[in-house]
């Protein structure tokens, strides 16, 4: 596994300061091109997301910053025409081109997506459905899992008591956190969260962002949001994108106070998008 | 200038007057349209509810235990003996066997329509063959299963009324549980791939899961489609006095006796007839009405 500098990778926008700063890098993304059809929507991507950290996607609508997270589990998949070429790399294995069973990867990739998508059936087996696909645990641990993956997702409280009732019963704040839940119930070692935020209101989506910053101890975050403030607020390593091409990725903090370049000042400041 | 002026001064005071004339004739045509529109549907309620009506009037008149209880009487005997039990006895057993024949194979192949190849070539041919299968008139199917199965085996049977019924469930189940699988937001789906799930999995807890109402609503509306129908029974499982629990050799069923003993000129006959038309329709009704229960309880 690569141990090199975060910055280092980067396209040559970035010649910054923060050569010292050597984390390990769990996601090596290298000449990544997508396509929908014969539309390219990622052009030659190349960055490294550091472990443990946030890193936050943001650019306007359409300049692939989903596209680019569906393509960590291999989503696209699900959709004939669409495909990737380039490398990403998790670990050291090259995720585009292995040959081993694509659930095993998104067991170690847990998503969630922007809309909360419970699953038909109770609370506890919406949870608990995801943990039985790889683990068999007796009754009691299951319980304790469930409990565990609630309690991390700040939902315990408001559902200790129904677990039994149906998923959907729950509010759309709810849900979310759920959904988180359920992802976060199979101990993935990378959470990418697409807008998780984009329907939920600014109560819950406290939450969540505390809950984010939260599992960052145990988890690689990866975060697509639309909203500047949470990206400031939530994220260790911010990239900003713009017509599938990734045009500045380094530390938020830098980012937002003096960026590289004047189109992501222009976008973040919102004079542009 | 001066004609400018005016130009404007009328513009100023006109929108006005015509928005209002404009407003006025906009609730004149919504009137009319509305008036057409309940006019159409008090038409077609009339007739439905006289359907209902005399289905009613005729049909329990002649409901009694003995309908209920003993087979076919023969022709002219006195009123209230004899009932419809064989028949109905027959019906179900059929509509049941081919339920339980069609429902799973329909199901199965609106699941590799909608989950496994939704937009491939195969695909769209067997919608295209579905859709021919769906519209085809019934006495079609009836003639099919006579010529492959009666004419085969020399013999009328319940198992041949069985086949017809369930050639006519499968296009219904196929059509509806495609339809209802579709409904299925793709984010729901991503979401079960995305914590790593096999297909098949997905499929059965997910996806059929989440349009079981549905699904069900289409099988219901198939059982109370091949309840009624004569055509394809009148050419396979024929009709007969007597009981017939094994399905061997013609069997007696609702709807060709209600054929057979409305065209006779006997009373007591005739009777029984709308006995039967009383029965179907009340079968009918409940399905429906259950299948409406069902869809909307999500």
């Amino acid at each position: 596994m690569t141990t090199m500098n975060a910055m280092n990778a980067m396209n040559a926008t970035n010649d910054d300061p923060q050569q010292e700063t050597a984390l390990p890098i769990k996601i090596a993304v290298r000449d990544l091109n997508f396509y929908y059809g014969k539309f390219l929507a990622l052009k030659q991507i190349s960055l490294d997301i550091p472990e443990h950290c946030v890193t936050a996607f943001i650019g306007p609508s359409g300049c692939g910053k989903s596209t680019l997270l569906r393509t960590f589990n291999r989503m696209y998949e699900l959709y004939p025409e669409q495909r990737a070429t380039g490398s990403i790399t998790l670990d050291g294995e090259n995720l585009l081109a292995s040959t081993q069973d694509i659930a095993l990867i998104r067991a170690r990739i847990g998503m969630v997506f922007q809309k909360p998508t419970p699953f038909p059936m109770s609370i506890f087996d919406n949870i608990a459905f995801g943990v039985k696909l790889f683990e068999n645990l007796s009754r009691i641990d299951m319980e304790e899992r469930v409990e565990w993956a609630l309690k991390k997702a700040a939902l315990w409280d408001e559902v200790k008591d129904k677990l039994p009732q149906s998923g959907a019963s729950l509010s759309g704040g709810q849900q979310q956190r759920l959904c988180i839940a359920r992802g976060v119930a199979i101990k993935p070692e990378v959470l990418l969260l697409d807008e998780p935020c984009s329907a939920l209101d600014p109560i819950s989506t406290a939450r969540i962002e505390e809950l984010i910053a939260e599992i960052k101890k145990d988890y690689t975050v990866i975060i697509v949001t639309h909203n500047m403030q949470q990206a400031a607020r939530c994220s260790d390593y911010t990239a900003y994108m713009y017509l599938g091409e990734l045009m500045e990725f380094g530390e938020t903090e830098q980012m937002f106070l003096k960026p590289v370049r004047q189109e992501t000042e222009d976008y973040i400041t919102g004079r542009f998008g | 200038m001066k004609t400018n002026e005016i130009a404007n001064e009328n513009a100023d005071q006109n929108p006005d007057r015509a928005r209002i004339a404009r407003f006025a004739r906009r609730k004149q045509i919504n009137r009319i349209a509305l008036t057409l529109s309940l006019a159409a549907m008090l038409f077609g309620m009339f007739w439905l509810a006289w359907i209902l009506w005399e289905t009613l009037r005729l049909g329990l008149g002649s409901l009694s235990m003995a309908m209920l209880t003993q087979s076919t009487p023969p022709p002219n005997e006195p009123l209230g003996e004899g009932g419809l039990a064989n028949a109905i006895m027959g019906s179900l057993l059929m509509v049941a066997l081919a339920t339980f024949v069609g429902a799973p194979i329909g199901i199965l192949s609106g699941v590799y329509l909608a989950e496994y190849d939704p937009r491939g070539k195969l695909a769209m041919i067997i919608r295209f063959v579905n859709d021919l299968l769906l519209s085809a008139p019934s006495i079609i199917i009836g003639l099919f299963v006579y010529a492959v199965m009666v004419v085969r085996f020399k013999a009328f049977s319940g198992w041949a009324g069985a086949v017809a019924l369930a050639l006519i469930v499968i296009p219904v189940v196929i059509r509806t549980t495609e339809n209802m699988l579709m409904l299925i937001p793709a984010g729901l789906r991503e979401a079960a791939y995305a914590l790593g799930a096999p297909k098949w999995k997905v499929i059965t807890r997910i996806t059929l899961t989440a349009a079981r109402a549905g699904v069900l609503t289409g099988i219901l509306l198939a059982v109370a489609r091949i309840s009624g129908e004569t055509a394809p029974l009148l050419f396979t499982a024929l009709n007969n006095q007597f009981w017939n629990f094994g399905l061997d050799g013609p069997t007696a069923n609702l709807p060709v006796t209600i054929l057979q003993f409305a065209m006779s000129p006997y009373e007591n006959w005739q009777q029984l007839a709308w006995g039967g038309v009383f029965l179907i329709t009340m079968a009918v009704l409940g399905l429906n009405i259950l299948a409406r229960v069902l869809s909307r309880k999500k």
